[in-house]
């Protein structure tokens, strides 16, 4: 087993011998089900698929990802035990890379339980089941690279509320510099175009494509991208921390 | 071997660790000593490599912790100050965990598990909860996760902090015994462990160096090196003929218990004549002793010295 597993495996285990696992699947489950059915107005629409769902997800994610990703390494850092791992023989890159994967699979997973929407809306209907799983990657990815900003966030601080706050303020950022009322706030020649260009980094657009079911290789590059300069720049981060 | 080039470490205006140059060979087990706050746990962070020197390096078996770190890391085991541990993994779980990230998977490493858990006397234990254990059984869930791997170089900050008697000295046990070809670095502030454990001693206060010695060299530095002392009920006559030996240089009386002490000039040794004295003059001796010197007060001296401008000679070994 290389470090990078052991580091997923303690993390991945630590979930779920705390509440915390459970207090998110079912918060996650219930949230989607209430903003899909009553927010989303899934039924309303008459159509066969999971765009009410997919849209809710940002916010959803907004909320919930922080909460998964607060502790990461705030945590460690507040017990002491970031001085055992590393000392032990890993380098941070894995450390982060075994911390991110452990918080990606976990959100993979709660987003995987959420099937139940799915076989409902075959059931209703003639589905396009290439959009739905075009959608859930889409999402996923989309997760990944909210959790990278929480890693980030949760190397800066040894306090898992600082944490919290300060993730969820920068995803909300990423989500909302892409909403058209934002945009239209900013007119004029110079302000507008520089804003329409800051919204090309949005999560929202690159989302909104895949979720439709178009598969752009731009999209699917620019959460790669996001989650690995959020995840670089927490590994810098944690090693410019060691030198202060 | 753990070496230290002139290491380095500053937060902010603070220097807490001041251009420390020591060499730790195998065999030598040494014991770090200093006030609170002198500087040892951050020598040992920079030494394990959790902490970047502000300059200088240091070298753990030959590996640069700056230039080889993972190697430097392999090579060394480390007890970091509070024995910290993830306190919702079972000992098993974390010893295991351990032994991934050390990549500790051959047969022999899992004897070597068995062996480690008999020696701290886990056994009992390993399946409860970190956060439920004492601060004895924690301490020893840190000391297993030190050696698990067998390491040439171990580094413990503070080892028996927390243990009652009998587990400070099973600790010590254990110490002795891996003591041999291996390179110990031991941080303490107690004066006993020293004793007990180190064949060397290196003080340093405020970041910087103040003594390297064995503990035996540092006993002579004391003044009660070679002292008299003893309890004999109406010994005030005899007192002032003590004084007029040759050899003698002091005599003190302590006034609680009535215990003489004599204090022999530079190079003289005083048990022999003062022995005859009391003995002419009839005197009912319960209880004489050769004093070898007081730890406590030769390190209060260094220390309180190094406070000054110039820092006190240190005997080198």
């Amino acid at each position: 087993m290389s470090p990078v597993t052991a580091v997923l495996r303690r993390e991945l285990r630590s979930y779920f011998v705390t509440p915390v696992a459970y207090v998110f699947l079912v918060m996650f489950l219930v949230l989607s089900a209430i903003l899909t059915f009553f927010v989303g107005d899934f039924y309303e629409r008459g159509q066969a698929d999971l765009q009410p769902f997919f849209s809710m997800q940002p916010w959803l994610y907004l909320i919930l990802v922080p909460a998964v990703s607060m502790r990461m390494w705030a945590e460690e850092a507040n017990s002491g035990t970031l001085e055992l791992l590393l000392t032990l023989p890993v380098t941070l890159a894995q450390a982060m890379a075994g911390k991110f994967l452990a918080a990606w699979l976990f959100v993979g997973l709660a987003l995987a339980l959420t099937f139940p929407l799915w076989i409902t809306v075959n059931y209703l209907g003639p589905a396009d089941n290439g959009v739905i799983v075009a959608g859930y990657l889409g999402s996923w990815l989309m997760a990944g690279s909210f959790i990278a900003i929480g890693a980030c966030m949760s190397a800066l601080t040894r306090s898992q509320v600082v944490a919290f706050i300060l993730t969820a303020l920068a995803c909300a950022l990423f989500v909302l510099i892409g909403m058209p009322q934002i945009v239209d706030l900013f007119r004029g020649p110079v302000m507008g175009k520089l804003v329409k260009g800051i919204a090309h980094l949005s999560m929202l657009r690159h989302f909104a494509a895949i979720s439709r079911g178009v598969l752009d290789v731009r999209d699917l590059l620019y959460f790669v991208l996001t989650t690995f300069g959020w995840l670089l720049a927490g590994v810098l981060l944690l090693d410019l921390k060691r030198t202060r | 071997m753990i070496e230290t080039d002139q290491l380095t470490r500053c937060y902010g205006n603070l220097t807490a660790v001041d251009a420390l140059s020591i060499r730790v060979e195998p065999g030598q087990v040494l014991g770090l000593l200093g006030p609170n706050g002198a500087g040892k746990s951050t020598a040992m962070r920079m030494i394990s490599g959790f902490l970047v020197p502000t300059s200088g390096t240091a070298r753990v078996c030959g590996h640069d912790i700056l230039r080889e770190p993972l190697a430097a890391k392999r090579a060394l085991g480390y007890l970091p100050e509070g024995a910290p541990g993830y306190g919702e993994m079972t000992v098993r779980e974390f010893l295991h965990f351990i032994q991934h990230m050390r990549r500790l998977h051959s047969e022999a490493d899992w004897q070597r598990f068995d062996q480690v858990v008999q020696q701290l006397q886990l056994e009992e234990v390993l399946d409860s909860c970190i956060d439920t254990l004492s601060k004895g059984l924690r301490r020893r869930t840190g000391l297993a996760q030190a050696i698990l791997h067998d390491p040439p170089v171990l580094m413990l900050d503070e080892p028996t902090d927390g243990l009652d008697p009998n587990q400070k000295h099973a600790v010590r046990q254990l110490i002795d015994v891996m003591a041999r070809n291996r390179t110990i670095l031991i941080s303490t502030h107690l004066l006993e462990e020293v004793h007990a454990l180190c064949n060397r001693v290196v003080i340093i206060a405020r970041g910087r160096l103040l003594a390297d010695a064995t503990p035996a060299e540092l006993e002579q530095q004391s003044r009660y090196h070679g002292a008299v002392s003893f309890s004999a009920p109406g010994s005030g006559m005899a007192q002032e003929m003590l004084g007029r030996l040759p050899q003698v240089a002091a005599i003190e009386v302590d006034p609680l218990d009535g215990r003489t002490t004599v204090f022999p000039k530079p190079g003289e040794r005083i048990l022999g004549p003062v022995q005859q004295l009391l003995r002419e003059q009839g005197l009912e001796v319960s209880e004489i002793q050769l004093e070898s010197g007081r730890l406590d007060e030769v390190f209060r001296h260094i220390t309180a010295a190094g406070d000054g401008a110039a820092p006190a000679a240190g005997t080198a070994s």
